[in-house]
């Protein structure tokens, strides 16, 4: 394969295979059970480990003045705090904790999945639509909670004329549950489509006439997935704010 | 690697396209997101949100008292300048009154010489306006006396005899004319 240069699977870099499993001799990919061990669970275990070492280990000192990666946490800390508070108002601080996880889930499972030959766990639908689900499930239980069959005053557009409610509600109600699909397609689909478009160049590289400017355009898509990564972190946890403010906020649209 | 997981994933009869729609693999996927997420909500939120949270509340507290202590220290400052200069003012104020007071002592023992002085040649003066009068008052008796001796003897050498007395009132009443 490697003697035609063109010999480039984008895709194989998103499959899921047992990790402690040499291809050479079994099958690394059939019938994986929900708890085997996988390069998701080492990849998974890698982004918890980096987590627990950034806001746990380098705060450990609880210095006034920060240690360098203190000093990192206290900034995360201070900007997804501050987005809570901006978006979901002051009732919404109290769910800081949950927006934090997702955050720094999604950052550093990103971040990671720029390593070469590493795995992103981020890129797959499995990955996102659950955590979209769970952002979904997680608003829409919140919000009948604390406003009971108020919440759904939220689809009935008061300030719209009487007549145009009815169809403003259905519009309303479709675009409530197409949230979980575009938020988890975006953030799989800029991931995927990035590391693609990597492999793809880097597969280029492998032919002698092309490979100056092929190995120049991973550098320069490298640098453009890293914004990539932080970005589409910030963009998923500022919509699960804007959300939740539905259901924290009251049942105003 | 990669070409070897291809092959395999190829013989293991997987479509060719995205291994994102490979539902077997799901189950797996999912659980180990449940477990990761678990793991880090409970580190953050028991550990690291609340010791960063206190840490930072901390700061902004000893940020805070110290810029209230600078600010007391600011107005010690100040408050010691006033009395600085309160100090000095008073200090100008009563250099100035022992200035006038010591001028006023000397005008006032200065005056009081003067008017000595003046007392006395005021006496001076006017002993010597006695004695001057004394002496006029003497030589007018004397021009008297020697008007009447001479007038007495000018009339006794003219001949006729002179009347003491009228000759007296006579040369009185010329002399006071």
């Amino acid at each position: 394969m490697a003697e035609t240069g063109f010999a480039i699977h984008p895709m194989d870099q998103f499959i899921v295979k047992r990790f402690f499993c040499d291809p050479a001799h079994a099958d690394c990919t059939s019938n994986i059970g929900a708890f085997e061990i996988t390069n998701v669970t080492v990849w998974m275990a890698a982004t918890v480990l980096v987590i627990i070492a950034l806001m746990v280990f380098g705060s450990r000192g609880r210095a006034i003045i920060p240690s360098r990666i203190q000093s990192v946490g206290e900034m995360i800390y201070g900007f997804i705090y501050k987005m809570v508070e901006d978006v979901t108002g002051h009732d919404g601080v109290k769910y800081f904790p949950f927006v934090m996880t997702l955050f720094l889930f999604v950052l550093f499972s990103n971040l990671l999945g720029l390593i070469p030959m590493s795995f992103t766990t981020t890129s797959h639908v499995a990955v996102t639509v659950t955590l979209a689900l769970l952002v979904f499930l997680f608003v829409t239980i919140l919000g009948l909670v604390r406003n009971g069959i108020g919440f759904l005053g939220m689809f009935w557009v008061s300030s719209a004329p009487l007549a145009l409610r009815p169809v403003l509600a259905v519009i309303e109600v479709i675009s409530y549950f197409v949230r979980p699909v575009s938020h988890s397609i975006r953030l799989a689909g800029n991931l995927m489509a990035g590391h693609a478009v990597m492999k793809v160049f880097a597969g280029f590289a492998s032919m002698a006439v092309i490979s100056p400017v092929a190995v120049g355009a991973v550098t320069a898509i490298y640098g453009l997935e890293l914004l990539v990564a932080v970005v589409q972190a910030y963009v998923f946890t500022i919509l699960t704010c804007v959300y939740l403010k539905d259901a924290v906020g009251g049942a105003h649209h | 690697m990669a070409t070897e997981a291809h092959e395999a994933a190829g013989a293991a009869g997987h479509s060719a396209g995205m291994p994102q729609l490979d539902v077997s693999t799901w189950g797996n996927q999912i659980f180990w997101l449940v477990v990761a997420l678990v793991v880090i909500f409970l580190v953050l939120w028991r550990v690291a949100l609340p010791r960063i949270g206190a840490v930072l509340a901390e700061r902004s507290g000893t940020i805070t008292n110290d810029l209230a202590a600078a600010e007391e220290l600011k107005q010690k400052a100040l408050a010691a300048e006033k009395a600085y200069n309160e100090a000095l003012e008073k200090a100008r104020v009563e250099a100035g009154r022992i200035v006038a007071e010591a001028k006023a002592e000397i005008q006032a023992d200065l005056d009081k010489a003067t008017a000595k002085a003046d007392a006395e040649i005021a006496a001076k003066t006017a002993e010597s306006e006695a004695r001057i009068g004394e002496i006029r008052a003497g030589a007018l008796e004397s021009v008297t006396e020697v008007a009447k001796d001479t007038a007495k003897e000018l009339v006794a050498a003219l001949g006729g005899k002179a009347d003491a007395r009228s000759v007296t009132a006579a040369i009185n009443a010329r002399l006071k004319g």
